[in-house]
């Protein structure tokens, strides 16, 4: 019992970590068509730009917000410098988004040093709970909520704004929506700052889950988040948390009972769910 | 009388292939006019580049005597002019309701400053149910738009069409592919709308009573050249139309 409790968190707090870095390409990605191999140079930065500014300042929730406005800074720049000049070709969006994670990361080394830092959760997130005998590590706990609030305040803001009324339209059909005189590319650039704040955000709190942080943590994620996006469905905001989570579960109860597993299951799911549903689970479904 | 859209030798080609030769297109404020011509004979073709969805090979088409030709088709919807698509063309995972919402806040979006209409959330409402009361449609307003009827949504194209509150409306056969029995209610939508008295509309329809009835003037295409203008009996009675229509022996050089 209480090794399926911490195996459902452990699955649970990595599934939203994935989810978080997931629903901004599977945005990015039905809006635009772009796809962008960068994403992941985002969450290494809000992971590093996190932990400084909380290594400085000792306040981890304004380090929350810090490394989410540098995302939204990286997103900006990277969308006007880097992505606005090859839209609509894929394959200068992955040579050049792929290179430009490459510069990313290797920035991180040049500001950090080359070395894997260390990364705590504060005094307030350390620890655990002792619920009858089964111990709860809060800084799970404390990623499961973020998660959720993250997952639930875009999810207003598409179903009940008129900003996410059309980008929800856009996905459907951008040429549409541009018939009807909307200029859906400044939508566009601000889903891409949103989507590159969310990574960040992941990034800073994986940091302390695992504890250290390194500058090509960016690719194993981001790895994952594309498997999540094509499980969940090109497009689909709901479908990548459900995909994420259940990405996340499988992960956490594979490499527990059936650990030479854990790796290939993601890639199983994602081959079975490209061989019966290739539009993925969720298309469609917001 | 200053047309409100005109065309100047209008002429768009595909490879060798000349699907809008020299057109000489006009259609004056508040009028309907109906464009007939048939199969390939380049009307769509026409609505593309009046709308902007293709660009002109060469001649040019002004919207009140403002050279537009080489603007996009957004700029072209800011500016008044919409139009419908022969394809249905609606969001069908968004309700009827957000469907038109989305049209109707496009517009005020364009009229009021970026923030300030954050303040008008009622008044985007309000308008919506107006719309939708028009095209009767109001019953079905929370219904996912793939979950309609064929006629329903065409419909709900038109109800956004008018959501976009363009001085000019291009419809492109807003009948095509209707059972017989849904075509009345789409009639009424546009008598509504032309009852309504406010607005310049252009009809591309095969069915030629429905085009006799509503048309203020019609316009003939044939093989991508203009043919005929006048109003519906004049054009009903006009032999070189008759020939193009029924003979199939008009030989392309207009009289």
């Amino acid at each position: 019992m209480e090794q399926i409790v911490n195996l459902l968190i452990n699955g649970l707090a990595t599934g939203m970590l994935i989810f978080l870095l997931a629903a901004g390409l599977t945005l990015i990605f039905g809006l635009m068509d772009v796809l962008n191999f960068a994403h992941g140079g985002f969450f290494a930065w809000g992971a590093y730009s996190g932990i400084w500014f909380y290594g400085v300042t000792g306040q981890y929730v304004l380090a929350i917000l810090f490394a989410m406005f540098v995302g939204l800074v990286l997103g900006a720049l990277t969308e006007k410098l880097i992505i606005k000049p090859v839209y609509g070709n894929h394959i200068q969006q992955i040579l050049i988004t792929l290179g430009f994670m490459l510069v990313l990361s290797e920035l991180l080394k040049v500001i950090w040093g080359p070395n894997q830092l260390p990364a705590h959760a504060p005094e307030w997130l350390s620890g655990s709970w002792l619920i009858g005998d089964i111990i709860i590590i809060k800084y799970r706990v404390f990623i499961i909520v973020v998660g959720l609030i993250a997952f639930f305040t875009i999810h207003f803001i598409l179903k009940k704004t008129r900003i996410g009324l059309i980008v929800r339209a856009g996905v459907m059909n951008k040429e549409m929506v541009e018939a009807m005189g909307i200029h859906i590319q400044k939508i566009f650039m601000l889903v891409f700052m949103v989507g590159a704040s969310l990574a960040a955000l992941s990034g800073l709190l994986l940091a302390p889950y695992s504890g250290v942080i390194y500058a090509e943590m960016g690719m194993d994620f981001a790895i994952l988040a594309f498997i999540v996006v094509v499980i969940g469905g090109m497009g689909s905001f709901t479908g990548s948390l459900l995909a994420a989570i259940l990405v996340g579960l499988s992960g956490s109860f594979m490499a527990y009972y059936v650990s030479e597993l854990s790796i290939a299951v993601n890639m199983l799911l994602m081959i079975l769910v490209l061989i019966f549903r290739p539009q993925g689970l969720f298309y469609g479904k917001g | 009388m200053e047309p409100i859209l005109e065309t100047k030798n209008l002429t768009v080609q595909f490879g060798s292939h000349i699907a809008v030769n020299n057109v000489n297109f006009m259609v004056y404020e508040k009028q309907f006019k109906s464009i007939i011509g048939p199969n390939g004979a380049g009307k769509t073709t026409l609505f593309n580049l009046l709308g902007g969805q293709l660009k002109a090979t060469s001649g040019k088409i002004y919207f009140r005597k403002e050279d537009i030709t080489s603007l996009s088709s957004v700029k072209r919807t800011r500016k008044g002019i919409g139009r419908s698509f022969q394809m249905t063309n609606v969001f069908p995972n968004l309700t009827v309701f957000e469907n038109v919402r989305l049209a109707v806040q496009s517009r005020m979006n364009i009229r009021y400053p970026f923030f300030k209409h954050f303040s008008h959330y009622t008044e985007v409402n309000e308008k919506t149910y107006e719309i939708l009361e028009l095209v009767l449609l109001k019953e079905k307003q929370s219904v996912l738009a793939k979950q309609l009827s064929h006629g329903e949504q065409r419909k709900l194209e038109i109800a956004m069409l008018l959501a976009l509150d363009t001085e000019v409306l291009l419809l492109d056969e807003p009948t095509a592919g209707m059972s017989m029995e849904e075509v009345p209610a789409i009639l009424s939508v546009i008598q509504n709308v032309k009852k309504e008295g406010n607005r310049t509309i252009v009809l591309i329809e095969h069915k030629m009573d429905l085009i006799m009835n509503l048309s203020d003037a019609v316009t003939v295409l044939f093989n991508g050249q203009f043919l005929a203008d006048g109003t519906p009996e004049e054009i009903m009675e006009n032999e070189t139309v008759q020939n193009a229509y029924l003979g199939g022996l008009y030989n392309g050089s207009p009289s």
